[in-house]
């Protein structure tokens, strides 16, 4: 997908063709996928460097294992929480609590997404989405919010601009509550936590926070980008 | 307030592992069968990070071990105290929104190396059990539906992100 967008943002008609305020979007998100492989390399070329002037360039090896090494250790040790949690979360989805959570917070989507039919596919898929986020699914989560863009995208006409449901849509995915983070919990252990699961208070106040401020966020530029052709 | 997020810490999760097979099993699901159905996926998900984790930490630990963080630390702690963000955790929040299994490795260098019940260690566990991956989201979802203008998607997410990174450092210094 990244490699596609890379193409079409490097084509001359791309560049005659849109107004220049877009191209500096799409740079930008460009721009912001690439900073992973460089703030990756930086840190390598900036360390050995230092390492150089430092006089001690042998340290730079040592560490390179010994990263490689902690690595696959905490992998290792991140399969017995993982498939625990796998497991619990398993019961959850058949004994229908994922449902249940999903009806309880209908009304709340109408108030959401009041372009959206509320007997849309598209709102179970996003309720369904949302919830599984919520209890910390990622697997379950994702082909759910594949379904409901598919399913927004039928109501936006198949136009190649987003619709205000899906910037809100993803407005509230990226920024969802969490319950339980559960690998950070296994890491926490890993090192002799004390108390490894301190930290689920502070991250349920903390998303619930970004949560409340990504829903106004959203609705303040629905109002500023309504009537704009994109 | 504080102590209430210390309690919900407490319980939240015996209450989901009482409350969830008791629902199951009142619903008429085999629950052991059903659990060990979930949890086989375990190990492939766990071992599937291997990957992003030895890049990642190879990457940190050359920096840190050559004095290279050092340097960094020293020149933007000024900067950064004004706005209440430890240095140390800056390569984690600029790696967030990028890459969740990149970002798993730095806060679990930050957590080994200040201990998981330090202050930092404390919010580095905050900032990437409470963050998520926008843009990776953003790329996925559009794309898969052929999205090309993406009007505000990306300030209400970067918002977001930079709301839950203040939130977290707010509460962690707050609650402990």
């Amino acid at each position: 997908m990244t490699q596609l967008r890379h193409a079409h943002r490097f084509h001359i008609l791309y560049y005659l063709s849109t107004p220049l305020h877009r191209v500096a979007v799409d740079n930008l998100i460009a721009g912001v996928v690439a900073v992973v492989n460089y703030v990756w390399l930086g840190m390598i070329v900036f360390g050995i460097i230092v390492a150089a002037v430092n006089g001690n360039i042998e340290v730079v090896t040592m560490a390179a294992l010994e990263g490689a090494n902690n690595a696959v250790k905490i992998s290792i040790s991140l399969i017995a929480i993982i498939t625990f949690w796998l497991g619990i979360m398993k019961l959850a989805e058949e004994a229908g609590l994922v449902r249940a959570l999903a009806w309880l917070v209908r009304p709340i989507m109408r108030f959401l997404f009041p372009s959206v039919p509320k007997d849309h596919p598209a709102m179970g898929a996003m309720v369904m989405n949302l919830s599984a986020n919520i209890l910390g699914l990622g697997n379950a989560a994702t082909p759910m919010g594949l379904i409901a863009m598919r399913e927004l995208q039928t109501l936006n006409q198949g136009r190649d601009t987003a619709s205000d449901a899906m910037c809100t849509f993803l407005a509230l995915n990226t920024s969802c509550i969490t319950l339980i983070p559960t690998t950070i919990i296994g890491i926490r252990l890993l090192y002799g936590s004390t108390d490894p699961t301190d930290i689920v208070g502070p991250t349920i106040m903390a998303t619930a926070f970004s949560m409340a401020v990504a829903i106004l966020v959203d609705r303040m530029l629905r109002l500023y980008y309504a009537g704009r052709r994109w | 307030m504080f102590t209430l997020i210390a309690e919900l810490s407490r319980w939240a999760i015996p209450m989901i592992l009482l409350i969830v097979p008791v629902v199951a099993v009142l619903r008429g699901v085999k629950v052991y069968e059903t659990f060990v159905d979930g949890a086989e996926a375990g190990f492939t998900t766990a071992i599937k990070t291997i990957p992003y984790l030895v890049a990642m930490l190879v990457a940190i630990s050359i920096f840190r071990a050559s004095g290279a963080m050092e340097v960094l630390v020293t020149n933007l702690s000024p900067l950064l105290n004004l706005v209440g963000l430890p240095a140390e955790v800056l390569p984690h929040a600029i790696m967030r929104p990028l890459s969740g299994g990149a970002a798993l490795g730095i806060a679990s260098d930050i957590i080994k190396t200040y201990g998981p019940d330090s202050f930092l260690g404390r919010l580095a566990s905050t900032m990437q059990g409470s963050c998520d991956t926008t843009f990776y989201v953003l790329t996925l979802y559009f794309g898969s539906v052929g999205i090309k203008r993406y009007r505000y998607s990306i300030i209400s997410g970067l918002v977001a992100d930079l709301t839950t990174l203040a939130a977290s450092v707010f509460i962690v210094r707050a609650v402990f």
